[in-house]
């Protein structure tokens, strides 16, 4: 009974956040936008997708082949397309499916991102969304990155998905999230719920690229709850033009000595609007984080959030954001937060924003290079220090975007 | 090879140097002395074409071609390589990538590296936490992929200690001697290069053929660089700067 009244009560705040907005970014009219559909057929390989729908995964870090992938997750509008397990110590299955298969889901599912938190949440949660369920079971170190794709393909509809990863007592894992556009799709908008649990001892390196197309709107929700000595490694790349992205992934980490570092690159195109966050709540003695953003404007509007919040004595943190304008017509505000609610904490923070250093362009000029390609290496330079460590796949898909960035109009 | 005429600059709406006349002929290696302050690092960006510094009188030729209003990286193609005193950092950009993209990919960065002990650096970016020594022997690392015809060497044992200095030194001999021992072949088709001492230690390592003193943004002296050195360090630069002879129109 009590159970009961509870959801009630929950379903009634779900209610009253319908119309609820977002603290930051443009507020989007989710009433013109109907949900997108749930009958996209299954494949069994993916290699059995178009040859279109290969090259937008590929584009988005996904390999078709699956070589090299401990599993695969293909969500194209509402529709799980595609699971697939290759390696042991994971699970990959629809968080419909976990349901059904776990009782103690219901630890998880919607127990770190509120469902009233605001619209977006709101329709996430109202349309009962699916998305993935990622689980590295007890001790495992998955050997290879899991890959999963949310594709948009209707037009003018709202995709909803809620995913779950949990990585048990000292399991290690990784996990490549693409996100992107089917060919011909314009306008669309994308809501997804992102819940990470990362047990005791246990490591997750999540590497989201997105990929989205002009009219693409963007609202993420993600929080992460880590235990005692656990890591958590968020890699973010956004360097296609899109409409608007407004996104403040939130790291909680309760248990002692625990780390997070968020990793972010990102460049906001002419019409493009990327309102990018990194929290990092450090509930725990011991606990530490890095949160690092590389962006770039030539011409979009970019605003580089991070906030640390230090509530535990011997928390460490540091905080770099770091702007280039390219163009004109660009605007980036950075604005980095320390928030100390004990005295013994240790927070930093720096932030940079400006035109490429004359004297670095001119430096490589006298090696010879042109004004361009000197000007290409100090951005790519720029954007790899965001993304240090990547896999080198992956990097060379981002060299790939930059080469396509025009990075001329200085 | 090299020749300056008359040059003037100025810096921040400041006059640095005032009627610099200097030659390097082909296969020369010529040096340039003078204390602190002198202008002689504000010559060899000059020359480079690095903005902020103005040319506001003479020229610069390099083989006959005025080169005066080129942009920095048509110097550089044209065979003008520099080894700067402080360079930039380049966050994010790697060493290795450095000297591939320098050496238009023909250079192997570890064999390169190797001869300067720098196989440690070649993943660390450019510059960023190099020592003074470390700075030095990045550039000649980068200079060598980059092979130009002209070295313009801006204080290369400055900050280099004991044990890296032997290295530096045999790095920019061989460099200078585009590996022959023959002075008529060097002097038809050999290096030429312009180099900054304020100590003179680099002539220990290199064969130099001429030197001049640069005091107050001009050239107050030249002749041969070992007994200009030697009067240098007998007497100090002051005498330079006092000095009322004035030098002949070289060459």
């Amino acid at each position: 009974m009590q159970a009961e009244a509870d959801t009630s009560e929950l379903r009634h705040k779900v209610e009253e956040a319908r119309k609820k907005k977002a603290a930051f970014g443009e507020d989007i009219d989710l009433d013109k936008y109907p949900e997108a559909s749930k009958d996209v057929p299954k494949v069994d390989r993916l290699v059995d997708l178009s040859q279109d729908e290969q090259r937008t995964l590929l584009n988005a870090g996904i390999i078709p082949s699956e070589e090299g992938r401990a599993g695969s997750f293909i969500y194209m509008d509402e529709s799980v397309v595609h699971t697939s397990v290759r390696m042991p110590g994971v699970e990959v299955m629809p968080v419909s499916m976990a349901l059904k298969k776990y009782d103690w889901m219901r630890d998880y599912y919607w127990k770190a991102v509120l469902p009233d938190a605001d619209k977006y949440t709101a329709r996430t949660f109202e349309e009962q969304a699916d998305g993935y369920f990622i689980r590295a079971l007890p001790g495992a170190k998955v050997k290879a990155p899991v890959q999963t794709c949310l594709m948009l393909k209707g037009k003018s509809v709202a995709q909803t998905v809620h995913n779950v990863i949990i990585v048990e007592e000292g399991a290690e894992m990784e996990v490549v999230t693409g996100c992107s556009t089917s060919k011909g799709v314009e306008r669309a908008l994308h809501l997804g719920i992102s819940e990470f649990y990362i047990k005791k001892g246990a490591s997750l390196t999540f590497t989201m690229i997105h990929n989205w197309s002009e009219q693409i709107g963007v609202r993420p929700r993600t929080v992460v709850l880590q235990a005692e000595d656990s890591t958590y490694i968020s890699n973010y790349v956004a360097l296609r033009p899109v409409r608007s992205i407004q996104t403040y992934p939130t790291a909680r980490l309760d248990g002692k000595n625990s780390f997070a570092r968020f990793n972010t690159v990102a460049i906001a195109h002419p019409g493009s609007e990327l309102d990018l966050g990194s929290r990092v709540i450090m509930n725990a003695e011991g606990s530490r984080c890095d949160i690092i953003s590389r962006t770039i404007t030539t011409g979009g509007k970019l605003i580089a959030r991070g906030q640390m919040i230090g509530a535990a004595p011997g928390i460490k943190g540091h905080l770099e954001c770091r702007g280039l304008i390219l163009g004109k017509g660009g605007i980036q505000i950075a604005i980095p937060e320390l928030e100390a609610r004990v005295p013994d904490v240790e927070m930093t923070h720096e932030a940079a924003v400006g035109k490429i250093a004359q004297d670095q362009v001119e430096y490589l000029m006298s090696r010879g290079m042109s004004e361009d390609e000197a000007i290409g290496i100090i951005v790519r330079g720029f954007l790899e220090v965001g993304i240090r460590g990547l896999p080198e796949a992956l990097k060379r898909e981002i060299d790939a975007t930059i080469e396509k960035t025009d990075v001329k109009g200085m | 090879m090299l020749e300056i005429e008359n040059l003037s600059v100025e810096v921040a709406g400041r006059k640095i140097l005032r009627n610099v006349n200097l030659s390097v002929n082909a296969g020369y290696t010529n040096v340039l002395f003078g204390p602190n302050g002198s202008g002689k690092s504000t010559l060899l960006m000059t020359i480079m074409g690095f903005s902020g510094y103005k040319v506001t009188e003479g020229r610069i030729l390099l083989n006959g071609e005025d080169i005066t209003g080129l942009p920095i990286n048509e110097r550089a193609s044209r065979g003008i390589g520099i080894m700067m005193q402080r360079p930039p950092n380049l966050v994010g950009v790697r060493l290795r990538n450095m000297v591939k993209v320098t050496g238009k990919g023909k250079v192997d960065p570890d064999a390169a590296a190797k001869e300067l002990d720098m196989e440690p650096f070649l993943d660390r970016d450019v510059n960023v936490g190099f020592s003074g020594g470390e700075i030095k022997r990045s550039e000649l690392l980068q200079l060598g992929a980059q092979n130009p015809c002209l070295y313009l060497l801006d204080e290369p044992e400055s900050g280099v200690d004991l044990v890296s200095i032997e290295k530096v030194g045999a790095k920019v001999h061989d460099m200078l001697r585009g590996g022959t021992s023959c002075a008529g072949w060097k002097m038809q088709s050999g290096k030429a290069a312009l180099v900054i001492t304020h100590t003179g230690q680099i002539l220990d390592f290199i064969e130099a053929d001429r030197g001049y003193v640069m005091c107050k943004g001009t050239i107050a002296c030249s002749g041969n660089p070992r007994d200009l050195l030697a009067e240098i360090r007998k007497m100090g630069y002051e005498e330079c700067v006092k000095c009322k002879l004035k030098l002949t129109p070289v060459n």
